[in-house]
């Protein structure tokens, strides 16, 4: 039996359904991420494992117990709010005892649980500072030690990070991942970042509108989006529309030009709609012998440091494809307007469901992001 | 930045005047308040700072503070702290109840903004209009005097009690005291961030536990300063407690509108020295009020 | 001492729930819904008591009002009552002419102090926040003695205490009107305002009237109000100065008409609440809002 249960989750707040179906079982120790755009029901969730919501329906179970009914300050579930929302009155210490010291437990061994939680998020000077004389950083160590100080079965993080400066982000990301490690302390964290859900997790969940789109490791996620949606949203995939010309063979056209799958499309029938994903990395600039080829007219360029991102745009107007090259000053990088031929691997070319075709017909510009 | 903005001005048009210039002269733009502030506020006020140092002659002179601590005056200040500090504890506390109930207390949303309407108007409904409100209420034929009596068969007027008295009139200044709470604590209320609450509970802190450790320690600068402010208000309080009592009641700014009228004890000297007393009994209220405001924006900010 | 204890008949815990959360989450466990239903009831009744205390005393007045025989004669006298007539008009006319003073006085200042001076703030600021600290009863005390001597005797004549009165209240209106302005000016960008104006071609007067006052107008409105409803509701230095104001004639009208000072009574608040309503309707349709406080 898992450590962390989520069995058929469900909840409504008046005629909205804002999360459905949801199950989970993560092992303890486990990271889990849960990942999505703004309302799609990831903070729910987490609130409903905090006891902050009660779940319509379903049932959560913590190493056996199920606390679906239990209140929120009975569950001894740990948890670090966006907001960081420490006590503004109370000293870091202070912040940090204050589990501990609602259990009533002893001055002297709050002192060293407390000494010893500083030490953990290497900020053990700053034990009679206020809130408001840290920075956001942290401000939200402090959070995560305070959360941890009660010993705590799950941890739960709600966007821990989105308060902060890009450059503290991915600092404190792996100061959390560490910490989490060392403990072996079951994680769930919410996030809309998919870079942080990816470099963070053992698992992630990437939802939307209340539903789990697909369930898996960084790697599954990433590299085998199961939908359109998480192609999209995970990572900076391009989506075009395509169709399906013989599915035996794994043949499909998309912006009038033939490309070829690694293998036959399952449940493809001739003249369906599909989407295919591209991963940017993977294409490559220029005619290759043996591989799909495209050609379009560049569109834009964007420097992103040691890479070049370059978009293509099709002739017929059907959408554009982004692809990475190395920022090598010795390679020529296409001007704008240079008309240019792509080329990748059949076995890059993911073919994914067909419902998805709607959402796929106008490609993300994953410049927008 | 202060003369970095050089007008540009388009071919064709007046080139603009030099603008260094211009601004030689902007000072001159808050003369007119200091000025006003002078001859109006300072001025005077500064006369009665002299006038408290003088006696009838115009030598300098500490009698009149020495007179401040006749048991007579002492009196007068103790009966005006007692109200102030009984109507800013009551209409604290009220107000404070009344504000949390509309704006978490989980009533329907629109008594929040009727609430804070009521309120306007009622902290600015001091004066004339308001003891006469209290006695056609409470006063000894009152609606509310007969309604107790010819209804519930209770005489309020049976034994002490009587409208016009240090009771009543803390009755009467509660009706704007609790209202003006209402609006300076609300900001204050609305700033308790639910997250706190949410986390003292996932931390196992029960409603007790939350309020007496996190909510009420954080909200208690704004409580207090507020507090303060209200006894200020009512310790200036002039005109409800001269229309409630005729002038017959034993308060600190009673006792100076005597000696502006020129009664029996006529002494304009001593009159700046009560005068004197009473603005530093503000002015310690209102930088005491200033001082916990701020940190309690720190805090809810 | 004051604080909420949402615990009221059942468990501590059980009333904990924050203002979001009401009604949202299923009801499960009888203890729970009775410690919430309990919590909401005890703050209805705080609430029922804060408005018994609030209309008690206005339905006592009139009701007492009403009792005049005929009916409503006590209205129909003060409307015929002359002096009802030109207190108020004094008071009103008073009240217009501090709001321009005041207006005039307030808006240079601020936008100078917010534009070019911003280390003058503070000292601004506290002469503002004074007349919390020097109550009306001490400022018409100390105005009626340095203006009542020679070489600046004022209160000699009729004029000279018209002047007073109007100056006293300038002064009272300066905390309420330099926040309201001071909270206008922040909401709007004068240095740019100011610099686009002067690129184009505009003197100070110009930038002042044409540019900063229209977008000050919802601050200065209820500024206005405000202080259009502390006028006319003033006694104590009006009654000093003896002034043929609004309020000490209400003051006056004394035993021998009852009824009809009980009407009066409700006339002024009646000034009151439809003033504060006033600043309510217009800052719903502003951004930009000013804190009523009074001290």
């Amino acid at each position: 039996m898992a450590f962390l249960e989520l069995t058929g989750i469900q909840k409504r707040f008046g005629e909205v359904a804002a999360v459905q179906n949801f199950d989970l079982a993560a092992e303890a120790g486990e990271f889990v991420s849960f990942l999505g755009p703004s309302g799609c029901g990831k903070t729910t969730t987490l609130r409903m494992i905090a006891g902050f919501e009660r779940p319509t329906s379903g049932k959560i179970v913590v190493k056996g117990v199920d606390i679906t009914n239990r209140a929120p300050n009975q569950r001894n579930v740990g948890m670090v709010f966006q907001s960081y929302a420490l006590f503004p009155n109370m000293t870091v210490a202070d912040n940090v005892g204050f589990g501990l010291k609602v259990r009533k437990q002893p001055k002297d061994q709050i002192r060293k649980r407390v000494g010893e939680l500083l030490e953990l998020i290497h900020l053990p000077d700053k034990a009679g500072r206020y809130p408001w004389q840290l920075s956001g950083g942290q401000q939200q160590r402090v959070a995560l030690a305070r959360a941890l100080a009660i010993e705590p079965q799950v941890l739960l993080l709600d966007e821990p990070l989105s308060a902060l400066d890009a450059k503290i982000r991915v600092s404190l990301r792996n100061e959390i991942r560490a910490i989490q490690r060392q403990l072996g302390i079951t994680t769930v964290y919410v996030t809309h970042d998919q870079e942080e859900a990816l470099s963070l997790s053992d698992r992630i969940v990437v939802m939307s509108e209340g539903r789990i789109e697909q369930t898996g490791t960084p790697f599954e996620i990433y590299n085998f989006p199961s939908t359109g949606f998480v192609a999209r949203f995970v990572g900076t995939l391009n989506v075009v529309s395509a169709k399906v010309l013989d599915p035996t063979a794994g043949t499909l056209e998309t912006a009038g030009q033939p490309i070829r799958a690694a293998g036959p499309i399952s449940g493809g029938h001739s003249g369906d709609s599909v989407t295919v994903a591209l991963r940017p990395e993977i294409i490559s600039l220029g005619a290759r012998e043996g591989m799909n080829q495209l050609s379009g007219v560049v569109d834009d360029v964007t420097f992103l440091g040691s890479i070049v991102r370059v978009r293509i745009r099709f002739s017929d107007g059907s959408g554009a494809i982004s692809f990475d090259t190395f920022n090598n000053p010795h390679l020529a990088v296409p001007d704008r307007g240079t008309a240019v031929t792509i080329s990748f691997p059949p076995e890059a070319c993911l073919v994914l469901d067909r419902a998805e075709i709607a959402a796929a017909a106008a490609p993300e510009d994953p410049d927008a992001a | 930045m202060t003369n970095a903005a050089l007008p540009l001005s388009a071919p064709g048009t007046p080139s603009a005047r030099p603008v260094r210039r211009r601004i030689g002269w902007g000072w001159l733009g808050i003369v007119p308040f200091l000025l006003f502030a002078f001859l109006f506020l300072i001025a005077p006020t500064a006369y009665l700072v002299v006038g408290s140092f003088q006696n009838a002659k115009g030598a300098l002179t500490l009698e009149n503070f020495q007179q401040l601590f006749s048991p007579a005056i002492i009196a007068t200040y103790g009966n005006s702290i007692e109200i102030s500090l009984v109507t800013a504890l009551a209409g604290g506390i009220f107000g404070f109840l009344l504000a949390y109930a509309v704006i978490s207390g989980g009533l329907p949303g629109i008594l929040r903004s009727a609430l804070m309407t009521f309120s306007g108007v009622a902290s600015n409904f001091a004066g004339v209009p308001l003891a006469l409100a209290f006695i056609f209420t409470l006063g000894r034929v009152g609606l509310f005097t007969i309604f107790m009596r010819t209804v519930l068969g209770v005489d309020l007027y049976a034994g002490d009690f009587s409208l016009y008295t240090k009771l009543g009139l803390e009755i009467v200044y509660l009706y704007f005291q609790f209202p003006l709470m209402i609006l300076i604590i609300a900001p204050a209320i609305d700033g308790l961030k639910k997250d706190w609450r949410e986390a003292a509970e996932n931390m196992g802190a029960s409603s007790f536990q939350y309020w007496r450790h996190v909510a009420l320690p954080i909200l208690m600068p704004s409580l207090l300063g507020t507090m303060i402010l209200l006894f200020g208000n009512s310790f200036g309080a002039q005109a409800t407690a001269y229309q409630l009592t005729g002038g017959f009641i034993d308060i600190v700014t009673i006792a100076i509108s005597r000696q502006m009228r020129g009664d029996v004890l006529y002494d304009p000297n001593l009159g700046y020295a009560l005068a004197m007393g009473m603005v530093v009994i503000m002015a310690i209220s209102i930088t005491a009020y200033s001082l916990l405001q701020r940190r309690s924006e720190r805090w809810l900010k | 001492m004051g604080f909420p204890n949402p615990s009221i008949g059942g468990s501590a815990v059980q009333g904990a729930l924050g203002p979001g959360e009401h009604g949202s989450a299923p009801a499960r466990g009888a203890g729970r819904v009775r410690g919430r239903y309990l919590t909401r009831i005890a703050w209805w009744l705080v609430f029922i008591i804060g408005v018994l205390y609030f209309f008690i005393p206005l339905y006592g007045t009139l009701d007492f009002s009403l009792k005049s025989k005929p009916f409503l004669s006590a209205y129909t006298a003060i409307l015929n009552d002359s002096q009802f007539v030109s207190t108020l008009t004094y008071s009103f006319v008073a009240g217009i002419l501090t709001i321009i003073v005041s207006v005039l006085i307030i808006v240079p200042t601020a936008f100078w102090v917010r534009l070019k001076y911003p280390g003058l703030r503070p000292i601004i600021e506290f002469i503002t926040l004074l007349p919390f600290v020097i109550p009306p009863i001490i400022l018409v005390f100390g105005l009626d003695n340095t203006y009542g001597t020679q070489p600046l005797a004022l209160t000699n004549s009729d004029n000279g205490l018209n002047v007073l009165l109007v100056a006293a209240y300038v002064i009272l209106s300066f905390p309420y009107m330099y926040r309201a302005v001071d909270t206008g000016l922040r909401a709007i960008d004068i240095q740019s305002l100011t610099e686009a104006s002067q690129s184009l071609g505009a003197g100070w007067i110009r930038i002042l009237w044409q540019v900063i006052l229209p977008n000050l107008r919802t601050s200065l409105l209820s500024g206005a109000f405000l202080t259009l409803a502390i006028v006319v509701g003033e006694f104590t230095i009006a009654t000093f100065l003896s002034r043929p104001a609004f309020a000490p004639f209400l003051g006056l009208v004394g035993d021998e008409r009852p009824y009809e000072q009980a009407a009066l009574a409700l006339v002024s608040f009646g000034i009151t609440w439809v003033a504060m309503i006033l600043i309510a309707i217009i800052g719903r349709n502003s951004r930009s809002r000013i804190r009523v406080t009074v001290g």
